[in-house]
């Protein structure tokens, strides 16, 4: 008996430590994915991206890969402060790209090199393509009968459309404050919202679901995206260099199409 | 008396435990607690905790309302499609509450099934109070209707057929008899189903929204905390788990009680 019981618990420890093993090797924290000697290493570069670059660096994904094939780039994309936030409680990334140059500040101190900006954006508005409630300007957002969705005044799309609303005068009472502003684009394209402010790009994706009211230049705000290497990057030189190519014309014409303005 | 149990099994028992145990621990020892009474009892804390208290106590009342008798048919009643309607009721236990609030859109939402029905009425879910009741509701009302049809289901039946016996309906009985015999059990199903009331987080934000004093609840203070202040987001994160921890403490081993 004893024997087999000994034999039992060797194979669920071997069995535990390859199951920590597993998770270890999934968390990617970093280590070698040497292949041998001789070629270039593989390196997985994980960036903490603003939601509202979700799709432009999508795109961005497969151009990086065909000039950089050794590296794999793997987003995760959410509202800037909780980005920043993940960054403070330490979650393993190698670059951060925000929306606005605020939270990118305030995590001056774990940024590898001065920030880059790599492009702006400004907000507009969005209704559902068939603009149920006739929204044709900012003022109407003041309407207390419309439905209006922001996003959060944690985020920097909420603090922007504050700042377009307060500089105007209009006191607007929203439906809801959204976690981040894809949520915002969510709720109009479904049509529980008559009314939203989002980024040009976030409009620019969605296409034919919604439609859009532009808010003039002189009354918008401009949105800067700054890009940086963090100081734990486990792969700290293809960091810096990931970024040094969000700066570069063949980027730019990416984000262009996207809808974002050169910095 | 009693052999030692196999380390086969403590092993791995202990690593579970551990594995529950640290993020908690981890909660306990960032938790501001110098400045815990100033930081609930901050106007956008107490704001959230009474628009939890609000949404959950009145999801529970939905629940008992329609869910004690949904589990007395379940349990007393051979209709067809028993199976189907137990599965259905199983159901928004098992769906990421995300997809719960897509659901509840798609289904109450201005444009869902019944939308213009509701709007027509003046009942519009979306962004309201009442959403977020609804999107509580509908996570939480299955606790509520398993546990009770578990009770029902294990009740000894000749209480019921002596009241039968003796002249007393369906609904006497029911009233008389069976609830009563139930109470513990019903006082541990509506416990369960308001603690996971108070605790929805993804059915609300995608369904109702997020509006401090309106759709806001305590566990989207959290999220939106975390962004903004994450010592904060620690004080409220304790207190829901001194709350979670008080209900479990109460019912003490109530919940699925071995089968006898």
């Amino acid at each position: 008996m004893r024997p087999a019981r000994r034999r039992a618990l060797l194979a669920l420890t071997a069995a535990t430590a390859a199951l920590l093993t597993t998770l270890t090797a999934c968390g990617g924290s970093g280590a070698d994915d040497a292949n041998g000697g001789g070629g270039e290493e593989e390196v997985t570069l994980t960036v903490l991206a603003a939601a509202s670059l979700t799709d432009v660096f999508t795109a961005a994904q497969e151009l990086y890969a065909e000039e950089h094939p050794e590296v794999t780039l793997e987003f995760s994309f959410a509202g800037s402060q909780e980005l920043v936030a993940q960054v403070e409680q330490g979650a393993p990334a190698d670059a951060l790209v925000t929306a606005d140059t605020a939270t990118m500040d305030g995590v001056a101190e774990l940024t590898a090199a001065e920030p880059l900006v790599i492009a702006r954006n400004a907000l507009t508005i969005v209704t559902p393509p068939d603009n149920p409630a006739g929204v044709d300007s900012l003022d109407d957002l003041a309407d207390p009968e419309l439905r209006l969705v922001l996003a959060a005044p944690e985020v920097p799309a909420g603090r922007y459309g504050r700042q377009v609303l307060d500089a105007q005068g209009i006191d607007a009472a929203p439906d809801s404050e959204e976690a981040n502003v894809r949520a915002v684009l969510g709720k109009v394209r479904l049509g529980e919202a008559d009314a939203g402010l989002v980024y040009v790009t976030d409009a620019t994706s969605a296409g034919d679901d919604v439609a859009t009211v532009a808010i003039p230049e002189d009354q918008n705000v401009t949105a800067e995206y700054p890009a940086a290497a963090l100081t734990d990057a486990a792969h700290p030189a293809e960091a810096a260099e990931f970024v040094e190519w969000l700066g570069s014309d063949e980027a730019r014409a990416l984000l262009g199409d996207a809808g974002f303005q050169a910095p | 008396m009693t052999r030692r149990p196999p380390l086969t099994l403590v092993l791995p028992a202990l690593l579970a435990v551990a594995f529950l145990a640290v993020p908690l621990l981890g909660v306990l020892a960032d938790a501001p607690w110098s400045d815990l009474v100033g930081r609930l009892t901050e106007p956008a804390v107490t704001e959230a905790l009474r628009l939890s208290l609000v949404v959950s106590v009145l999801a529970l009342l939905f629940s008992l309302l329609f869910g004690v008798p949904l589990a007395w048919l379940l349990a007393r009643v051979d209709f067809p499609g028993r199976t189907a309607v137990r599965c259905l009721v199983l159901l928004p236990m098992v769906l990421p509450p995300t997809v719960a609030g897509v659901a509840l859109f798609q289904g109450l939402g201005r444009r869902g099934l019944l939308g213009g029905a509701l709007e027509s009425v003046g009942v519009v879910l979306p962004f309201s109070t009442a959403g977020a009741v609804v999107a509580a509701t509908f996570v939480a009302m299955p606790f509520l209707v398993i546990s009770l049809e578990g009770a029902l289901a294990g009740l000894e039946p000749h209480y019921e057929e002596a009241a039968a016996t003796m002249g007393a309906g369906p609904l006497r009985t029911l009233r008389l008899v069976t609830l009563p015999m139930l109470a513990p059990s019903l006082a541990a199903g509506a416990a369960l189903c308001w603690a996971r009331a108070l605790g929805e987080f993804g059915a609300t934000i995608t369904f109702a929204g997020n509006l401090p004093g309106t759709t806001q609840t305590l566990p989207l203070k959290v999220y939106l905390l975390l962004q903004d202040d994450p010592t904060g987001a620690t004080a409220v994160s304790l207190l829901l788990v001194a709350v979670a921890a008080a209900v479990l403490f109460a019912l003490r081993g109530r919940w699925f009680r071995p089968a006898r």
